[in-house]
Order: C-alpha cells, then sequence, then structure tokens
C-alpha cells in the first residue's frame, strides 16, 4: 500500500527521523498560512501517490505567503498529470508547504526486501534524485547495497559502510549512521516493503535531511499495523479498482483493452494476458479470482466488467484446482439472472469438477462461446471482441 | 525415483481440523500419501479420517516418525507453524498459505538455515510425485508418471502445464511450486539441483514470473546443467509497479521484466516456450529430438 509523502514524513519524524520543518494543507489559506510561519519563502507539493511531479509541475517554490496560497489554490483541487500516473492524472486534495533548503549535496537512501538475499536490503547511491532504477541500469556502480541479516539487526558498522561509500565524513557520518539505523527499525517494526529517501540531501548548513520520501506498507502485513491501514487515500486509486475492492474482488487490475479476464491464479491470469496479446487482443484488466468458492465473488466480478465500459467481450478461463469449477460456472449463470449481460463470454474450464461445471452451463440455456483450451480461448476472445 | 516426496514421505498436515486442511489431507490420503498426523492445537485425541490429530509437532513426529509436514495454518500464524516443524526436526516443510507479511518470511528463513530444514513457499501448491505420494492441493487425477519435472512459481500455470504434459503422453518425475511470494524457501535453483540429479528426470519445466531475479539466478544454474530446460515467464504484457496478485510478481527496473527474464534464460541454454499453450508441445520437441540421439 502507498502513503502520500506528508504522512511518510510524519512517520519519519516519530521514527527519531529530522525532516524539513512545514506541514500539510487542504486549503489555499492554511498554506498561506504555513508558508507565513516559516517566512513566506518555501516549497509547495502537490501529495499524489506518483513520483515524477518536479517535472509536471507539482512542486513549486513560492517567495511570500501569498505567493504560496496562490500556488496552492493552482495545485488544489486539480489533477497532476506525471509520467508515472494515467492520462487522467492523479487528484491533488492537499499540498505539503516545507522550507527551502540550501542543498549542498544530494543523496540516495532506500530501503526494500531482497527476495534473493531473504533479508532487508538497504541501498545508497550518490546519485540522489534521480529515478533509482535508471541509475541502477546505467551506473550500477554508484549503488552500495547491503543485506542485513535478521540476527544481527542493523549494526553501526552496516551504517559506516554505506556512509564513508557515500563519501560522508564525520560528523556528516555520525548523522547518516543513525538515521539509518533509525529507519532499519522504522522498517522492520512497521512492516514496509519500500522506503525511499529520495533526495536525501546534506544542506548547505551541515544538516542530513530527507527531501523526498516514499514509504511503502506491506499488504500482507496491514491486518496487524491498522494506524498504517487507515492512511490508505482511495482517492489516488483506480475508480474500477476501488470498486472490485469494495465487492469482494480483490487481485484486479484495470488495463486499458477491450477484453475482460476473470483467471484463477496470479500466474496463470498473467499467463492469459500475455495469449491474448499474442492472439492480438488487448487485456482489460488483470484479474485472479482466487479461490472463489462462492459464487458472490464471480457475480460481482461480472458487475465491474458491467461497469467498465471498454469491455466488448470476456474470457473466463479457469483451471479448477483448490477452486471448484462448478461453483465458479453456477456464478456465471446467476450474474446473468442478476443483471443484463450483452458482451459475449468466452469460457475454458478444466480440473476439479469441470463436468459438473459444465452441465451447469449447457443446462442453464444461456449461450456462451466455449474454448479447448487456453490459445482457443485467445483467439475467440479476441474475435469477440472485434465484434 | 523422484525429488522431495515419494512412498517413504510420511506427512504431516498442520491446521487439519481447517476446511481446507482436512479437505486436502484427505485428497493427498487418496492420492496414495502416507499421511500419519495432523496437528490443531488443543485438538489432540481427535482424528479428521481416521489420521490421529496431536498438540504439537514435536508430539506428532515423536509418536507417528513424520518426515515432512505440509501447512493449512491462517496467514497471521504460517510463520509459527513452519518454525515450530523446523524445530520438531521435520526435514520439508511445505507452507501452502498465503499472504504471509514478508517479514515474518525474513525470520523464518533464517531459523530454518539453522535448523537445516528445507521449506517449499509459502503461497504455493505443493508438492506431487506422480503415482508416489503428494504434499500439496492440486488435483492428482491431472497428473501422471513419467520424467518430466516441473518447478514453478505459479500454481493454476502449473495445472496447465502439467495438463498439456499429460495429454501429449508426457508423464512428470515431480512438480513442485515454489511460491510466488518475494520470500520463498527455495529457489528455482535449488529444484533444478536435485532434478539435475534426479535419475528419473529427463527434462525439467521452469515457470516463471515477473518480479524478482530467481530466473536469472536459475540461469546460471542452467549452464551447469546437462539435462534439458524449457521455460516461460509469465507476465510480458504485465505494467510495471503493478503487484499482479502474487505478492512477489511486481516488476520494479528491467531485471523483474519477462523479456529480460527470458532473455537470461535463452542464453544459458533453456529452450523458450513461445506461448503459455505451448509449454507441453515445446517439451515434447525437445524430448523427441533427444530420444533420437
Amino acid at each position: 500500500m502507498k502513503i502520500h509523502e506528508y504522512q511518510a514524513k510524519q512517520i519519519l519524524s516519530q521514527a527519531g527521523i529530522r525532516v524539513p520543518k512545514g506541514n500539510v494543507a487542504a486549503t489555499a489559506a492554511e498554506a498561506g498560512r504555513i508558508a507565513a510561519e516559516l517566512g513566506g519563502r518555501c516549497v509547495i507539493k502537490a501529495q499524489v501517490h506518483a513520483g515524477g511531479r518536479g517535472k509536471a509541475g507539482g512542486i513549486r517554490a513560492a517567495t511570500s505567503a501569498a505567493d504560496a496560497e496562490g500556488l496552492a489554490a493552482r495545485m488544489l483541487g486539480s489533477r497532476l498529470v506525471t509520467a508515472q500516473t494515467s492520462a487522467e492524472g492523479a487528484p491533488v486534495s492537499r499540498v505539503l508547504v516545507e522550507e527551502t533548503v540550501e542543498v549542498a549535496r544530494e543523496l540516495y537512501l532506500g530501503m526494500t526486501v531482497d527476495g534473493s538475499a531473504m533479508a532487508p536490503v538497504m541501498m545508497a547511491s550518490t546519485a540522489g534524485g534521480m529515478e533509482i532504477e535508471e541509475v541502477a541500469h546505467t551506473q550500477p556502480e554508484k549503488i552500495l547495497k547491503m543485506a542485513i541479516n535478521s540476527v544481527s539487526g542493523f549494526q553501526p558498522f552496516h551504517g559506516r559502510q554505506l556512509a564513508f561509500g557515500l563519501g560522508l565524513e564525520p560528523p556528516l557520518m555520525a548523522q547518516a549512521t543513525s538515521l539509518m539505523a533509525n529507519l532499519y527499525r522504522l522498517f522492520v517494526t512497521q512492516d514496509l516493503s519500500l522506503a525511499e529517501i529520495n533526495p536525501l540531501v546534506v544542506t548547505k548548513d551541515g544538516r542530513l535531511l530527507p527531501l523526498d520520501c516514499k514509504l511503502n506498507i506491506d499488504d500482507n502485513a496491514l491486518f496487524r499495523r491498522p494506524e498504517l491501514a487507515a492512511l490508505r487515500d482511495p482517492q489516488q486509486e483506480d475508480a474500477l479498482e476501488l470498486q472490485a475492492l469494495s465487492l469482494g474482488v480483490r487481485n484486479y487490475i484495470k488495463l486499458d483493452g477491450s477484453i475482460g479476464c476473470m483467471v484463477n491464479g496470479a500466474g496463470l491470469a498473467m499467463a492469459v494476458l500475455d495469449q491474448i496479446t499474442s492472439a492480438g487482443g488487448r487485456p482489460a484488466n488483470f484479474l485472479d479470482i482466487g479461490t472463489a468458492n462462492n459464487t458472490e465473488r464471480v457475480v460481482n466480478a461480472f458487475k465491474v466488467f458491467k461497469a467498465d465500459t471498454r469491455v466488448k467481450a470476456v474470457l473466463v478461463n479457469i483451471f479448477g484446482g483448490m477452486a471448484r469449477v462448478d461453483v465458479i460456472a453456477q456464478g456465471i449463470v446467476e450474474a446473468h439472472q442478476q443483471m443484463d449481460i450483452t458482451f459475449p463470454i468466452v469460457i475454458r474450464l478444466a480440473g476439479t469438477n469441470v463436468d459438473a461445471g459444465k452441465k451447469i452451463l449447457e443446462a442453464s440455456g444461456l449461450r456462451f462461446i466455449t474454448a479447448s483450451d487456453m490459445k482457443d480461448a485467445a483467439e475467440k476472445a479476441v474475435k469477440a471482441a472485434k465484434r | 525415483m523422484s525429488i522431495l516426496v515419494d512412498k517413504n514421505t510420511r506427512l504431516l498436515v498442520q491446521g487439519i481440523t481447517g476446511g481446507e486442511g482436512s479437505f486436502h489431507a484427505q485428497r493427498c490420503q487418496e492420492y496414495g500419501a502416507k499421511v500419519v498426523a495432523g496437528v490443531t492445537p488443543g485438538k489432540a485425541g481427535s482424528q479428521v479420517a481416521g489420521i490421529p490429530v496431536f498438540n504439537t509437532v514435536e508430539k506428532a513426529v515423536r509418536e507417528t516418525g513424520a518426515n515432512a509436514s505440509i501447512i493449512f495454518v491462517p496467514a497471521a500464524f504460517a510463520a509459527d507453524a513452519i518454525m515450530e516443524a523446523a524445530d520438531a526436526g521435520i526435514p520439508l516443510v511445505v507452507c501452502i498459505t498465503e499472504g504471509i507479511p514478508t517479514l515474518d518470511m525474513v525470520t523464518v528463513t533464517g531459523y530454518l538455515n539453522l535448523r537445516g530444514a528445507r521449506l517449499i513457499g509459502p503461497n504455493c501448491p505443493g508438492v506431487i510425485s506422480p503415482g508416489k505420494s503428494k504434499a500439496g492441493i492440486m488435483a492428482g487425477e491431472i497428473h501422471m508418471p513419467g520424467a518430466v519435472g516441473v518447478v514453478s512459481r505459479s500454481g493454476t500455470l502449473t495445472y496447465e502445464t502439467v495438463a498439456q504434459l499429460t495429454a501429449l503422453g508426457l508423464g512428470q518425475s515431480t512438480c513442485v511450486g515454489i511460491g510466488g511470494d518475494p520470500i520463498v524457501g527455495s529457489s528455482f535453483a535449488d529444484m533444478l539441483q536435485l532434478f539435475q540429479k534426479d535419475r528419473a528426470t529427463r527434462a525439467v519445466v521452469l515457470i516463471g514470473e515477473i518480479g524478482g531475479s530467481k530466473e536469472q539466478e536459475a540461469a546460471e544454474f542452467i549452464k551447469t546443467m546437462t539435462k534439458p530446460v524449457i521455460a516461460f515467464v509469465a507476465g510480458a504484457t504485465a505494467p510495471p509497479g503493478r503487484r499482479m496478485g502474487h505478492a512477489g510478481a511486481i516488476i520494479s527496473g528491467s531485471s523483474g521484466t519477462a523479456k529480460e527474464k527470458m532473455a537470461a534464460l535463452k542464453a544459458a541454454g533453456a529452450l523458450i516456450a513461445p506461448s503459455p499453450a505451448q509449454i507441453g508441445e515445446t517439451v515434447k520437441q525437445v524430448l523427441g529430438k533427444d530420444s533420437r540421439r
């Protein structure tokens, strides 16, 4: 789960990491007041769940409180389109008003869990402010990495190795080591999946400050982090994805094509998207229906397909294992009883209780396009969507 | 032969009194697995389909000689269950549970290394050695005994692949789902190593996914293998930065893309199936060529 920059900085601050002075505002007047407290000169930052804000005009310098109020008025209520958002952009309902910082150096500090090292890994780089994936690709030698074993936890030597590697000499070295120790503790105690401070700046007055910060929380751990789960901002999420979630249809991701997909299993669902694409079509969504051994989730998935105006055909590909094919089939029939479904449906069924599932579909008297395998199903769905 | 599970496997089911635990304990039993015990704290003395239930893994192992465990307990308690199995000296632990917090798995894998236990999963379909034994949730009837090893990060895509193989008359030695989470107990490379040594296995199918770099590590091992590897990586059309169902299936940076993974596997000598529907055919081509030699 993603959270906003202002929320991330509050969390850093609570973890003992010094952040730039400032506050979040939901109105222009509030932004003006905060700017006045900061002495007028400040930075206004649009709060959206996407990077690339600077280039998109989402980060602006203000010279006075009145200027700050004006900039905030223009940002608030607008939609910010960045390289990482959809064409419609993300809504701006808050801005972060922060002190202007005189930057001497820009660094990068990040943490994630490395599946190969089977441990949290801390990454640091002198190439701060840049897209770190770009750095990893073009200048991999500029990224310092340290896997942190869960038995040792974060030790000062981890910090020294990274800080000296960044060219930080005492007293900045000590500031950096303490910041890293706090970040590590925050990461492992709050179930973060990603923490990125980019850039981490050295100010001209010798402070180490996170200028921007991104924290993601492990979705699997939200059940035990209710205070973090409460930070979710549904406005930043896709409307159809939100609708799906509210209907209990998890693992739905909106894509931009015309073929709605219902598949069980994430790997098979991805493979079906690949198969549709190789058959010349475009999937409207990713959907892993999971072990839907109740018909309601199937019916609700059809509600989402109906709400998606781009859907011209639906492909159902179920390979029953834990999920039972007859239950899915019954769900498809119930969906037709509950709503008017006009798009063609291509169905491929296999696995647990497949014969019972096929009988249910036949007995319903409804019209479906049946397919013998995945390839056949994808080709038929592409054809049906073009009609 | 086969890998991981066979006729000598004495299976313990953790979470046996739950819906999924009891259902799959019985399916494993019907398939021919020796299911010797179940564990649910507080339910000792009861039975599930004739399988005795114990309060602790330690007691279950002591009384039944269980040497493998399959875990169905809910995500919040799964890390505890895995470590309990390893602590009781069980050498093979298969965890089916989905949705375990990633940092729990950091602790678990660290502990398992100390105990020398092997973990398959979590968030996986388990293991089957067709005709011999099953410690998993896959439908037994789609499999047939044979010489193709299958290792995959995905459950249902494995079923799809197995069904293709069986339809073409290509049986399987063992099929392993290693799981779709960022941290899993066993890697592709670990399984390839076992398949390379297994005399019953003539070729291996590897089914990868976007995210992480486990396929690239597998590629490094494939370079040293004498057996043919046929590979497919799902998610070529997945958008970057989005989690595609599995917690581990998220593209961040170019090394996580299907394209990059397939290129690494191909460069290591693996044969890439052109589409997910053609995995079986690709294996047939390879084994056909082999038998002519």
